[in-house]
C-alpha cells in the first residue's frame, strides 16, 4: 500500500504535528540553556547578560547539590525495587484461577487512575497522620507509640506512596507477560524434576526478563521526575530533597531563574546518563 | 524396566466424565501408540499416565509401585511435548541438560551425558545455539535428547510429529522407531494419525470418547477389527461399509471391505459400477466407483498403471475371505 506517492502524502500530513513537538520541545529547552547562562532574578529586578557558566558552578558546588543526587537515585532504587519484586508476586497471584478476578483486577489497577497529588495526599492524611492516621490507630490499637512517619521516616513514606501508585503498572505487564508463557514449558519443567522454585527461576524469571527491562526503563523515566508527591507531603524538608525538587527551590522559593536552570540542565544530563546505563546494562534483553 | 499398568482409572473434569473407567497394562520395552480422532481422551489419559493431571479414581503402576499420588518428577517418565517446550533463553546443550542438573548430577557426568545424547541424535553442531535458531526437525531431536539423557524408565510422546511437513513427519517417524530399537525402553506414543500408529507400533491402543476400542498389534487390527470404528479407523484409504441387502446376503447388518481387497474386472464380477474421481498416486491408483444401489460410493485400490477413466463401467469383486462382517450394534460377528 504504501506507495511513494502515499509516503510523502503522509509525510506532509505528519508535518504539523511533528513541527509542533518540536517546538514544545525545543523551545523551553533552549530557553532553559539561555536562562542558565544569566543572572536572572525578577523579585530584585536583576536580569544581567553573560554570566557564564558561574551558574552551573554554583549550583553543582552547594551542598544540596549531591544530597538531592543521592535522594533521588535512593528514590528511584527503592520504587523500582518495590514495584519489580511486588509487581511479579502480584502477577503471579493474579495469573491463578479464583472467584472474582475480573473485579479483584480491576481493584490491583485501579490506584494507577488515582492522581499523584491526591493520593499523596490520602497517604499523608489518613494512613500517615500520627494523631488521625490508620496507621497510628493501628499502632495504637497494638499498645504501640504511632510513628510521625513524614518525619520520621520520610524517605521511606514517599517511596511507598509512589510504590503504592507504580505497583499496578508493574503488575499489569508483569501478568500480561506471565500470562504469554507456554504451559507445556512450565510442564515440561516439572516433568525434568524442577520444583516450583527452580521453575520460577529457570522459566519464569527468564521469561519475564523482557518485560522486566521495559518496566524499569519507563518507571525510570518518570520517577526521575517525582514532584507532587515530595511538595504535598514534606516539602522537600527531612532529606526528601530530590534533584527535580531543588531546581523547584531555586526557581521559586529563591526566586533565581538562572540558578534554577543550570539546575534543571544537570537533571536533564542526569536522566540521560541514568537512562544510558540502563540500556546498556539491560538492553541487551530487548533485541534476544 | 518400564511396565505400566492402569487399574479402573477414571478422569472427570466436573461433571463431564473423559475417561470412563480403564485398564490397560504396557509391557517393559514395549512401543505403544494411544490413537484415536481428535477429543478422544488419548492426550490426557497420557497426561494421566505423565502425572500432569490427577486421577479422579484408580491406580497407576509403574514398575508394580503405586504412581498414582506420584508427582511427575519422582515417575521417572520423560515426555516430548507437541510444541516441544523447550526453553527459549537457554542454549540447546542447556536444554538438554536440564533435567541432569535438576537431579543434581555433576558437571563431568552432565557433560558426558549431553554428549552422548548429541552425537545420537546428530545434534553435535548445534549445541551451543537457541532453540529458536533451529528447524522443526532439529527442535524435535532436542526435545528428544532431553528425555533420553534422563535415561527414563519410560518415554511418552504427544504428538511430537503434527508440527513439521510431512517428509520431515516420515523422517522422524523412522529416527524414532530405530531410537526405540536401539535403547530397548517402553515409549507410549500419542497421535491422531493411523499411518504413525501402524507404522510405529508394537501395540495399538485405538481410542473413542475416553473408552478403549480394541488393543492389539497393527496386523490384528488390521485382519479382524473388534467392530466398526476400529475397522473405520485403521487402513488407508478407509473401508467401505456396505448396509442393507448386499449384507444381508451375507447374514450381517453391515459388511465391510477394504479397497485392497476389491478385485477389478472387465466383466462378470459381483457389482457393476461407474468410476468417479480417481486419485492416482503412481504405485496405486484409488477409484471412487458409483455402484447401483449403493448411497455411498466404493474406494477401489487398483495398481499404478491402471487404464481406466471417469465414466468407465467397471466390474468388482470383493475377496470372500476378507469381508469384514457386523452386527447392528457395529460389533464384529466371529
Amino acid at each position: 500500500m504504501a506507495t511513494q506517492h502515499s509516503r510523502s502524502a503522509a509525510r506532509l500530513m505528519m508535518t504539523p504535528a511533528v513541527f509542533l513537538l518540536l517546538v514544545w520541545m525545543l523551545v523551553p529547552l533552549i530557553m532553559t540553556l539561555w536562562f542558565s547562562t544569566l543572572d536572572y532574578r525578577p523579585m530584585r529586578g536583576t536580569f544581567d547578560c553573560c554570566e557564564g557558566l558561574a551558574n552551573y558552578t554554583r549550583f553543582i558546588t552547594s551542598s544540596a547539590f549531591l544530597d538531592s543526587v543521592i535522594t533521588t537515585l535512593q528514590l528511584l532504587g527503592g520504587v523500582l525495587l518495590i514495584t519489580i519484586v511486588g509487581g511479579i508476586l502480584l502477577a503471579i497471584l493474579l495469573d491463578q484461577p479464583i472467584w472474582g478476578q475480573g473485579i479483584v483486577r480491576i481493584l490491583v489497577i485501579a490506584p494507577f487512575f488515582v492522581m499523584p497529588t491526591v493520593s499523596a495526599l490520602v497517604w499523608k492524611n489518613m494512613f500517615m497522620n500520627p494523631v488521625n492516621g490508620l496507621f497510628a490507630h493501628l499502632f495504637k490499637g497494638l499498645g504501640l507509640e504511632p510513628i510521625d512517619w513524614l518525619s520520621q521516616a520520610p524517605m521511606f513514606s514517599i517511596i511507598l506512596i509512589v510504590s503504592w501508585q507504580w505497583l499496578p503498572f508493574a503488575t499489569l505487564i508483569l501478568l500480561t507477560a506471565i500470562q504469554s508463557l507456554d504451559s507445556e514449558q512450565l510442564e515440561a519443567a516439572e516433568m525434568d524434576g524442577a520444583g516450583p522454585l527452580s521453575r520460577f527461576g529457570y522459566i519464569t524469571l527468564p521469561h519475564l526478563a523482557r518485560s522486566i527491562t521495559v518496566v524499569v526503563l519507563i518507571q525510570t523515566i518518570f520517577l526521575l521526575s517525582i514532584f507532587a508527591e515530595i511538595y504535598v507531603t514534606t516539602g522537600g524538608a527531612f532529606g526528601t530533597r530530590t534533584l527535580t525538587y531543588l531546581v523547584y527551590q531555586r526557581v521559586i522559593e529563591s526566586q533565581n531563574v538562572g540558578l534554577g536552570s543550570a539546575g534543571g540542565i544537570y537533571a536533564v544530563i542526569l536522566a540521560n546518563l541514568v537512562a544510558l546505563v540502563l540500556m546498556r546494562v539491560v538492553g541487551k534483553n530487548l533485541d534476544a | 524396566m518400564g511396565r505400566i499398568t492402569l487399574d479402573k482409572v477414571r478422569k472427570a473434569f466436573g461433571d463431564v466424565e473423559v475417561i470412563p473407567p480403564l485398564d490397560l497394562t504396557i509391557n517393559d520395552g514395549e512401543f505403544v501408540v494411544f490413537v484415536g480422532p481428535s477429543g478422544c481422551g488419548k492426550s490426557t489419559l497420557l497426561r494421566l499416565i505423565a502425572g500432569l493431571e490427577d486421577v479422579t479414581s484408580g491406580e497407576i503402576r509403574i514398575d508394580g509401585t503405586d504412581a498414582t499420588h506420584l508427582s511427575p518428577a519422582k515417575r521417572s517418565l520423560a515426555m516430548v511435548f507437541q510444541s516441544y517446550a523447550l526453553y527459549p533463553h537457554m542454549s540447546v546443550r542447556k536444554n538438554i541438560a536440564f533435567p541432569l542438573k535438576m537431579a543434581k548430577l555433576d558437571q563431568a557426568e552432565i557433560d558426558r551425558r549431553v554428549e552422548g545424547a548429541a552425537k545420537v541424535l546428530n545434534l553435535d553442531s548445534y549445541l551451543d545455539r537457541r532453540p529458536g535458531q533451529l528447524s522443526g526437525g532439529q527442535r524435535q531431536r532436542v526435545a528428544i535428547g532431553r528425555a533420553i539423557v534422563r535415561e527414563p524408565s519410560a518415554f511418552l510422546f504427544d504428538e511430537p510429529l503434527s508440527n513439521l511437513d510431512a517428509a520431515l513427519r516420515v523422517g522422524m517417524r523412522l529416527e524414532i522407531s530405530e531410537l526405540h530399537k536401539r535403547l530397548a525402553t517402553t515409549m507410549i506414543y500419542v497421535t491422531h494419525d493411523q499411518v504413525e500408529a501402524m507404522t510405529m507400533a508394537d501395540k495399538i491402543v485405538v481410542l473413542q470418547a475416553g473408552r478403549i476400542e480394541q488393543v492389539g498389534s497393527p496386523l490384528e487390527l488390521y485382519r479382524t477389527p473388534r467392530n466398526k470404528f476400529v475397522a473405520g479407523f485403521i487402513g488407508s484409504p478407509k473401508m467401505n461399509f456396505i448396509d442393507g441387502a448386499e449384507a444381508a446376503k451375507h447374514s450381517a447388518h453391515t459388511i465391510g471391505i477394504r479397497p485392497e481387497h476389491l478385485i477389478v474386472t472387465d466383466e462378470g464380477g459381483t457389482w457393476t459400477g461407474k468410476v468417479g474421481v480417481s486419485e492416482h498416486l503412481g504405485s496405486d491408483t484409488f477409484f471412487h466407483v458409483h455402484v447401483e444401489g449403493f448411497p455411498e460410493t466404493l474406494t477401489v485400490r487398483a495398481g499404478g498403471e491402471v487404464n481406466l477413466h471417469y465414466g468407465d463401467t467397471i466390474h468388482l469383486t470383493p475377496d470372500a475371505a476378507q469381508i469384514h462382517r457386523f452386527d447392528a450394534e457395529g460389533l464384529r460377528l466371529a
